[in-house]
């Protein structure tokens, strides 16, 4: 008893709770007339849809950094990287990387920016990172519009001006990655197999040099400091490898989706991946792979089944509302722990 | 004296530069003097409330409250109910209020307690606060209303049985605040009545700032362990502080919302924190320092803007959106930069500090 106490107490009460009542959910799924292989089917598919998306998160959490709520800064660069390959009329796996090569170099640039501000504003980067993002959507907004994009798949069919809100790309690269794999519409393996290699290499890094220097700074700045290491340098690090991060998660995202969406989707993606690490165990100066996938599950599945179980229950479809107070509250349980570095004055 | 110029223009660069673009944009905008000014009058009597509930959290050092929109949630729940009851006019918005008080008081309690286990990151605390609340506020009203707690009036609700429409019609009320003192000044319609509410918020304001709570407070912004060794509650006053806020950000958003004339049920109060703040910062507010001046100057700032980039935007670009886009980018983009200045200001006097501090621990250390 007193094992499973401290267990609880380790994990934290909230993730208790919100892994519960997932598993009441796939208990009761089948009594309220759910397939409980579709149910699981459609959780894997939203998880390698956003596992990628969550991993983004980590290295910023590891530098001390704090939870990137900028992350729409690194989608808007996947989202360069997207158009440019349907522009360009890549298809299937060229398509797909196509999208990523593109992509990558906004990254570095933005995320190079995005770390000029963030180094300068430490202990209040949250807050900042914030309206980064908030902003940099916006800017993007009016880029869209006038970018110069020809090809009639993204631009408006009659008359207007800019690209569309909403892109399809199943003639282009729509699951490019699941393809190759059997049963690619019960099991997204080529999505899975991508995000465990990137957390691979993540897991690997943070065994290099710089891997542990980007640990030191997040765990101890002063001790950091003292050994010789740049701060400002190793976070800058971190900020970039976030943002080429959430890049590639949000192309992986789309190819898996079907659609690239612009404007006003990315304002508040940061959420729901910052809700997931967070269910997953991670808190606001720590983090794992673990956590990363563990929270991608929890949440995503939450998500799926949730709408499809209560539905069926009391029919009312609640799930918009359950999925603000779960993914906020969350959040919120986050910043309210102790611990992380008090800069109040 | 130059160097008292300098500081000057660091001090207020955000309402300058704002100010520049303005006086070149309106020109552009081909809009007249007379138009805007009377789109001023209407505007700062219908958001001068929201945007003065700001300013005690700033002076507790608590930052932008963001949960004002928790506050502007209480005065909603206070509109849904009187339209429910059919209870117009004055008597209406007294109701009105009457009701939200104690919702706000409730969730001002709520919001101060979860911002004190947040120390030192409030204002992102605020935000997601808000959020959460948020999905609260649907849950009850979109899934309770009509169900479990019982509605009369048939017109409000969706035609599921149960549930509030996206939009209420607040005809009953709408602009009675306003339109019961109304006065001619040359060509302009003035709302006395709203402004002198306004006017009575800004001397409540100036008045306890003086009292013993608001010289606690402004200890607490100062500095918290000080002020915890000089015998104040903390905490309490915290809370308190957060309570303030949010009662009069309910008042605020009933003004708003008569002012307007309808209610979109789910969305109205969503935006309120983001606006109000950025007006109060473009204004020359930080997340540390915030005065009546910052708030009422900025309202005029940050709505001229408002009014005016759709059409600068097509007359410059000839696009109507590109204009609106660029409105949006603005206004969080002045909350960014004004963060952004805030937090490097503070750093570099922590620096200086630390640096003192090294100096004489190490002889010379690094930062």
């Amino acid at each position: 008893m007193e094992k499973i106490k401290s267990y609880i107490e380790t994990m934290g009460w909230p993730r208790v709770i919100i892994a519960l009542f997932l598993l009441s959910m796939y208990i009761m799924a089948p009594f309220v007339g759910l397939n409980l292989g579709t149910s699981i089917s459609d959780t894997l598919i939203r998880f390698g849809m956003n596992a990628i998306l969550v991993l983004s998160l980590m290295p910023m959490i590891y530098s001390g950094t704090g939870l990137n709520f900028g992350l729409p800064l690194g989608v808007e660069a996947g989202l360069i990287g997207a158009v440019i390959s349907v522009e360009m009329g890549l298809t299937g796996v060229f398509g797909f990387w196509g999208a990523i090569v593109m992509a990558i170099p906004f990254a570095i640039i933005f995320g190079w920016g995005y770390s000029q501000i963030l180094n300068r504003v430490k202990g209040g980067e949250m807050m900042i990172a914030t309206y980064v993002g908030f902003s940099s959507v916006a800017i993007m907004c009016i880029m869209w519009l006038i970018l110069p994009f020809k090809s009639q798949d993204m631009i408006w069919a009659y008359g207007g001006s800019g690209l569309r809100t909403t892109i399809s790309i199943e003639n282009y690269w729509q699951g490019a990655l699941n393809k190759i794999f059997p049963m690619a519409d019960k099991i997204p393996f080529g999505e899975i197999i991508f995000f465990g290699f990137l957390a691979f290499l993540m897991w690997g890094f943070f065994k290099t040099k710089s891997g542990l220097a980007m640990k030191a700074v997040g765990a101890n700045p002063k001790f950091a400091l003292a050994t010789g290491v740049n701060i400002d340098k190793v976070r800058t690090k971190s900020v970039i490898m976030s943002t080429m991060l959430a890049a590639i998660g949000i192309i992986v995202y789309q190819q898996s989706f079907g659609f690239i969406q612009l404007y006003l989707a990315p304002f508040y993606m940061a959420f729901p991946a910052i809700a997931a690490i967070l269910i997953g165990g991670a808190s606001v100066n720590k983090a794992t792979v673990v956590n990363v996938m563990i929270g991608t599950f929890l949440f995503q599945g939450i998500l799926t089944m949730t709408p499809s179980v209560i539905n069926n229950l009391v029919k009312t479809d609640m799930s918009e509302t359950l999925r603000i107070i779960i993914s906020n509250g969350m959040i919120l349980y986050a910043l309210t722990r102790k611990g992380g570095k008090k800069n109040g004055k | 004296m130059a160097n008292k110029g300098k500081k000057f223009l660091i001090n207020n660069i955000v309402p300058i530069v704002i100010l520049i673009m303005l006086v070149m944009a309106i020109p552009m905008s081909g809009l007249s003097g007379g138009y805007l000014v009377q789109e001023m009058i209407s505007r700062l009597s219908r958001n001068s409330f929201l945007v003065l509930s700001l300013i005690i959290p700033v002076v507790a050092g608590m930052g932008l409250n963001f949960g004002i929109v928790l506050g502007a949630m209480a005065g909603q729940l206070g509109l849904i109910f009187i339209t429910d009851w059919r209870i117009a006019g004055m008597e209406g918005i007294a109701l009105a209020v009457l009701i939200s008080l104690p919702i706000a008081i409730l969730l001002g309690i709520i919001g101060g307690y979860i911002l004190n286990r947040a120390k030192g990151r409030e204002m992102i605390t605020s935000i997601i606060m808000g959020f959460f609340i948020n999905g609260v506020y649907q849950l009850i009203v979109l899934y309770g209303m009509g169900n479990i707690i019982p509605m009369t009036n048939k017109k409000i609700i969706l035609s599921r049985g149960y549930g509030i429409r996206n939009a209420i019609d607040l005809k009953n009320i709408r602009q009675v605040l306003d339109r019961s003192m109304v006065v001619k000044v040359g060509e302009f319609t003035v709302p006395l009545l709203t402004i002198l509410i306004i006017g009575a918020l800004c001397f409540f304001i100036v008045w306890f700032r003086k009292t013993k709570l608001g010289q606690d407070m402004r200890a607490i912004g100062q500095d918290m362990e000080i002020a915890k060794s000089a015998g104040i509650a903390v905490e309490k006053t915290r809370i308190l502080s957060i309570v303030i806020s949010t009662v009069l950000a309910s008042i605020g958003q009933i003004i708003f919302l008569q002012n307007i004339g309808t209610m979109n049920t789910y969305n109205s109060h969503e935006q309120i924190g983001m606006f109000s703040i950025a007006a109060i910062l473009i204004g020359g507010a930080t997340a540390a320092k915030a005065s009546i001046p910052n708030a009422l100057g900025g309202i005029i700032l940050f709505h001229l803007m408002f009014v005016i980039s759709p059409r600068a935007g097509k007359e410059l670009v000839g696009s109507a959106q590109i204009g609106e886009f660029f409105r949006v980018f603005i206004s969080y983009g002045v909350i960014a930069l004004a963060l952004v200045l805030h937090q490097w200001r503070r750093e570099q006097e922590n620096k200086a500090e630390r640096k003192k501090m090294m100096e004489i621990q190490l002889s010379g250390g690094e930062e």
